[in-house]
């Protein structure tokens, strides 16, 4: 990292676009394609500008055939190429499902290791805008279910410039989720800041009374939930995955080796989620340094509503991790 | 039904037509002895035979150069005959052999090959031709002039995916050659019972992409138009695509008492059988005789007792190996 003096203010948005420009710099055969990136500039503007910096071939808007432009970005990355799909939002790469699932996740294995698929395949994730059930939901965990493929969580301005390199760089098929509630994120990034890792989970905040382990957009929340836990006399530790595919088994388990009490905060639902995969993991690697049981605060099990109170009511909030943590802690919730 | 496009192809040279002949016969036979291990109990999973349908693999692939790409369907062992993939590594794969040419990961549905760059093998129906469009828009973003071959069934037409790449390799004006292998019946589904408009090269046509329908037991007439659509699509005037109307002799797989069609039809079809119909035009030609075809199917007859033997001689993967190739063993080419 660099010193103070060269601190940049940006945003989420304008870190994920400097990730972008900068692959496209340094390598020709990486490319964009999706629906609006060109011309309208990215239906979250993350893309704005590149057009005219790279030019059509190199920032292509598609039709919306998410299934054929998530396959084209395989056969592109199995030609030579470097693709970076954007899908407009989670909800959609479901048109697309077939081709991440059945081709990006099984080629190389299928093929018994002759055929690998750098591709990387960027999307919209999660609720909070009021975009109701056809926009909001978080299935990186889903995602996360399938072996082949590797599944990035970026909830920083440090990863959401960094880990788009490094994905690129992976010799196969990566996906990267951008919670929408993020784009609009500012703070200062070292000016010179570039790739970060894509394996490991992060200490965000130390703490030594209980974990709370979550990722991506409810790492705000839970860092926040974490400050006013301090204010009552708990220190939480926060763990940020960052990456829930493969998952940084090692970090949860050390950390809840020293608090002996955890929280999982996800905004996918609790039902065969990762925040079950994440519980699994605890009692399989550190069931009897448990002080409590593990906590799953997740999103209700409803298509996402549209009303504003009804959504904040269905997500995981700081309130509720708050008071999971002091009935767990000092058992007076 | 637009008429099949009657090119009056004479029929080329002896040694050409004598090859033609030859590679037909190596997928006949191929396929006649895997029906054969089948029963046996050296092949399980699902088999899909080719047979009667050699005309078209044989003609289409005889078009291509040695770095152009072919994407297949679960009925590929013809087309990786005829591409080039040795008859024992295709063997040995159906036996689930480390030495097929999959590793023993695919089985006869998902034969791979990077050195003849034979990329699967799709058992999606309509699955392959987005990664097709994929390693056509690779070809255009690099400049090469270079072909991928796209074989999928008239089943495939039905599927969105169909949709969405015939638009796009058009909209981009992508090196792609459509091969259209319409042999009536999606497993038992006939086009007439599935399509509103069973005329498939209107299909392509409404998508801007010329069409032809060709008689696919024919492998003179396959050969002779694919060449011409090769040339057209290798000199950047975009995709082409070609409705192969052929038949499939034997049952959908292996278990499949065909209750969708007359033996009668069956019938019908076999005398219209590509590899009769090609050794009688030859020996009216004057272009074959018995001691020719000896010849030939004793070569034939020898292909398949090694390729028999190299599987049956081939080892089975450590099951310590299960989960190689899941993920990349080396950095990205």
């Amino acid at each position: 990292m660099t010193s103070q003096a060269n601190l940049i203010r940006t945003t989420y948005r304008e870190a994920m676009r400097q990730a972008i420009r900068e692959a496209m710099q340094r390598d020709p055969r990486v490319f964009l394609m999706g629906e609006d990136v060109g011309r309208y500039g990215g239906s979250f503007a993350v893309s704005k500008g590149l057009l005219e910096e790279f030019g059509p071939e190199r920032i292509r808007d598609t039709p919306l055939s998410e299934s054929a432009f998530v396959g084209a970005g395989i056969g592109a990355a199995m030609g030579g190429m470097r693709p970076i799909v954007e899908i407009m939002t989670v909800n959609f790469s479901l048109l697309a499902l077939d081709q991440i699932m059945n081709n990006a996740a099984a080629i190389h294995y299928m093929s018994g290791g002759q055929f690998n698929i750098p591709l990387v395949i960027r999307m919209t994730t999660g609720a909070g805008r009021q975009l109701a059930a056809q926009h909001s939901h978080s299935l990186e965990g889903w995602y996360a279910h399938i072996p082949g493929i590797k599944v990035l969580t970026p909830a920083t301005l440090e990863d959401a410039r960094g880990m788009l390199w490094t994905a690129l760089e992976d010799p196969d098929p990566v996906l990267i989720f951008e919670h929408g509630s993020l784009y609009n994120m500012e703070g200062d990034l070292a000016a010179d800041a570039g790739a970060v890792d894509i394996d490991k989970a992060v200490v965000r905040r130390p703490g030594t009374d209980l974990s709370l382990i979550t990722y991506g957009g409810t790492l705000d929340k839970a860092i926040r939930a974490a400050g006013d836990l301090a204010a009552m006399g708990i220190d939480a530790e926060v763990i940020d995955l960052r990456t829930l595919r493969p998952l940084d088994t090692a970090t949860i388990v050390d950390s809840v080796t020293r608090t002996h009490r955890a929280i999982i905060i996800d905004e996918g639902w609790r039902s065969g989620s990762i925040s079950a995969e994440i519980t699994a993991r605890i009692m399989e690697h550190a069931f009897y340094e448990l002080d409590a049981p593990i906590e799953r605060i997740c999103t209700a099990e409803a298509p996402m509503p549209y009303a504003k109170h009804l959504e904040d009511a269905a997500l995981p909030q700081p309130a509720a991790i708050i008071e999971a943590a002091r009935k767990m802690v000092k058992g007076d919730g | 039904m637009a008429a099949e496009m009657d090119f009056t192809t004479p029929l080329p040279d002896k040694e050409h037509s004598l090859h033609l002949l030859h590679e037909m016969l190596r997928i006949r036979r191929f396929e006649e002895k895997s029906a054969e291990l089948y029963s046996a109990g050296k092949i399980r999973g699902f088999l899909h035979l080719y047979i009667g349908e050699e005309a078209v693999a044989v003609g289409a692939i005889a078009a291509l150069e040695a770095d152009d790409a072919i994407v297949a369907t679960y009925r590929e062992h013809g087309h990786a005959l005829v591409r080039g993939i040795s008859a024992n590594s295709i063997m040995a794969e159906l036996y689930g052999k480390q030495e097929g040419c999959s590793h023993g990961r695919g089985g006869s549905m998902h034969l791979f090959d990077a050195a003849t760059r034979f990329y699967g093998g799709n058992a999606i129906v309509g699955g392959g031709l987005p990664i097709a469009i994929g390693l056509a828009l690779a070809d255009k973003l690099q400049r090469r002039p270079r072909v991928t071959a796209c074989f999928f069934g008239e089943g495939a037409v039905a599927e969105g995916e169909f949709h969405e790449c015939m638009n796009l390799a058009a909209l981009w004006k992508l090196p792609v050659l459509f091969c259209c292998e319409n042999n009536l019946y999606a497993m038992g589904t006939a086009l007439k019972r599935s399509e509103s408009e069973t005329d498939l090269c209107l299909k392509a046509t409404s998508y801007e992409i010329p069409a032809w329908p060709i008689d696919g037991m024919d492998v003179v007439a396959c050969e002779d138009a694919a060449r011409r659509a090769v040339l057209a699509v290798r000199s950047g005037e975009g995709p082409f695509f070609l409705e192969f109307r052929t038949y499939r002799f034997r049952a959908h797989s292996m278990y499949d008492p065909q209750l969708y069609r007359t033996k009668q039809e069956v019938e019908e079809w076999k005398q219209r059988d590509p590899i009769a119909t090609l050794e009688q035009r030859m020996r009216e030609n004057r272009n074959l005789d018995d001691d020719d075809l000896g010849l030939i199917e004793t070569r034939v007859a020898a292909e398949i007792a090694d390729a028999v033997e190299f599987a049956e001689a081939g080892s089975w993967e450590p099951v310590e190996a299960l989960t190689r190739f899941v993920y990349s063993e080396r950095a990205a080419r």
